[in-house]
């Protein structure tokens, strides 16, 4: 389905925390455009994979590479400049406001002016649907408004990639869809899109590609319509039993 | 974020204490024992006696705002290395607080105004000496008030920092720096005032501020005890004018997250 070079290229990469190894022989390419759902067990390693790609974690041995360039210090802002994250606790900027939020990013990371910052920032609140929370301050949203804020304070750096650590998993179960519509919404725009979820109707309808992790390794990557329907391994079968029969 | 009273008593109970004890002294004024006439303002005498005092306070107030304002700078320079991953860094922040901390400030005031020339041949006046010695000694505590104050960010606004591309730096003084100095401002009001306090001991060396003059007044009048008791009178109001200035500040912030 996607020909092109990947634009990020697990080989061989490896993790360790003292005795025990959170990420084992960890290979996996993701092309441009593709949206990757990783699940597995809490544990398992999903969220430390993801926080490699944008450097929030180092890893011990392997190669890890976004467009071919290593992540690795030396790097570090370069890759964090393609690279988006939202996070499962918001993460948002108590002492900012909303407009604030979203422009520090432009102004101090890509060297923006004000009106121009101020500009893309307008234009993402609207994207995420909360263009009148602009002046009002973080603790002032409902979870759901301040994941959406996070969201937009992302694409206002106009990355390749999005990575997302759990982005539903501390809301309230209300504010679930309206997170979960925006990242749909955002899956069409042919973001590179990488979900750490339990979310699996969100997988199932966004997902080109499934990939579940246990124990630190990937055990099976299949396509959505396979994974759920026919899993290969015991473990993933395990794991599926135990999320959709609840 | 919660205000932490900055004087053992709260504010009211500091006015009325105020109020006292100044009814207290005016009636005392009668009695065998005290002589008040030395501070009466409707005598002339008098009257010039009170203007010397309070004439000590712009040096009380230069001295302490220059110090601190250094003692800050300093105390943020010493506390970043102390939070960093090199293990050098961090025991060179370590040991400056260690060892500074554990120099009373009376002998560093010596040192700096009698020693530091000798060593560096440079002339010293009093003023840079007190200041000197006083930042020199507050900047460890400082170190230590920003360092638990950057501690106490979670770590989740670093990342989020990082993930659009903020530097070190950046990072530093948009989004941590801005928080951590929000919580550590009650902390940061009592270092001021109680380096306007340790701005008395400078005193020894001849800056002529508040305590000074007091001493020089008592020597020509002889009236210890009315003389002291304006001194203790300035500071009382100077340091309750200071507190209720931080607190505004406090308050002003606070609303600023608010509003």
């Amino acid at each position: 389905m996607h020909s092109s070079a990947p634009v990020i290229a697990f080989k061989a990469v490896s993790k360790h925390f003292d005795d025990f190894q959170v990420l084992k022989d960890i290979n996996l390419e993701v092309g441009a455009g593709e949206r990757i759902v990783i699940c597995g067990p809490s544990g398992s390693g999903k969220s430390t994979l993801i926080r490699c790609i944008n450097g929030l974690e180092t890893y011990g041995a392997g190669d890890l590479r976004v467009n071919d360039l290593r992540v690795e210090a030396a790097n570090l802002t370069a890759v964090r400049r393609r690279v988006g994250m939202v996070f499962q606790q918001f993460n948002l900027f108590p002492h900012l406001t909303v407009l604030d939020n979203l422009m520090l990013g432009p102004i101090r990371g890509r060297g923006m002016g004000q009106g121009e910052a101020r500009a893309i920032a307008l234009r993402y609140l609207e994207r995420v649907r909360i263009p009148e929370q602009a002046e009002k301050y973080p603790r002032q949203l409902s979870g759901g408004q301040q994941q959406r804020v996070a969201i937009a304070r992302s694409l206002c750096m106009e990355p390749q990639i999005m990575l997302f650590d759990e982005p539903t998993s501390a809301l309230d179960p209300e504010m679930i869809t309206e997170v979960l519509d925006v990242m749909a919404e955002l899956a069409q725009t042919g973001m590179t899109m990488i979900v750490v979820t339990h979310e699996m109707g969100f997988a199932r309808r966004v997902a080109d590609r499934m990939v579940f992790m246990d124990y630190g390794e990937i055990v099976e990557v299949a396509p959505p319509e396979t994974f759920f329907t026919a899993p290969k391994s015991q473990r993933a079968q395990d794991f599926l039993q135990k999320i959709l029969n609840h | 974020m919660m205000t932490m009273p900055l004087c053992v008593w709260p504010r009211h109970a500091a006015m009325r204490w105020m109020i006292g004890l100044t009814a207290f002294l005016a009636l005392s004024g009668c009695g065998a024992n005290w002589g008040w006439y030395v501070v009466n303002p409707a005598t002339a005498s008098g009257y010039a006696n009170l203007k010397f005092m309070l004439s000590g306070l712009v040096y009380t107030i230069q001295l302490s705002a220059t110090a601190i304002a250094i003692s800050v700078v300093v105390g943020l320079l010493v506390a970043l290395p102390g939070l960093s991953g090199n293990i050098w860094a961090r025991r060179a922040s370590r040991t400056y607080v260690e060892v500074v901390r554990a120099v009373p400030i009376l002998v560093l005031i010596l040192w700096v105004y009698y020693g530091l020339p000798q060593v560096t041949g440079w002339t010293i006046g009093v003023f840079w000496a007190g200041v000197i010695a006083l930042a020199l000694s507050d900047s460890a505590f400082q170190a230590e008030i920003f360092r638990a104050g950057i501690q106490s960010i979670a770590r989740g606004q670093y990342e989020a920092a990082y993930s659009v591309s903020l530097g070190y730096r950046d990072t530093m003084r948009y989004v941590i720096l801005p928080q951590a100095i929000r919580r550590i401002l009650p902390a940061l009001g009592n270092q001021l005032v109680y380096m306007l306090k340790m701005s008395s001991l400078v005193s020894v060396i001849g800056m002529q501020e508040l305590t000074r003059k007091a001493n020089e007044l008592v020597v020509s009048e002889y009236r210890p005890l009315e003389i002291y008791t304006i001194l203790v009178l300035e500071y009382l109001v100077l340091i309750l004018i200071v507190s209720a200035g931080v607190r505004w500040l406090e308050r002003r912030l606070r609303v600023d997250e608010r509003s």
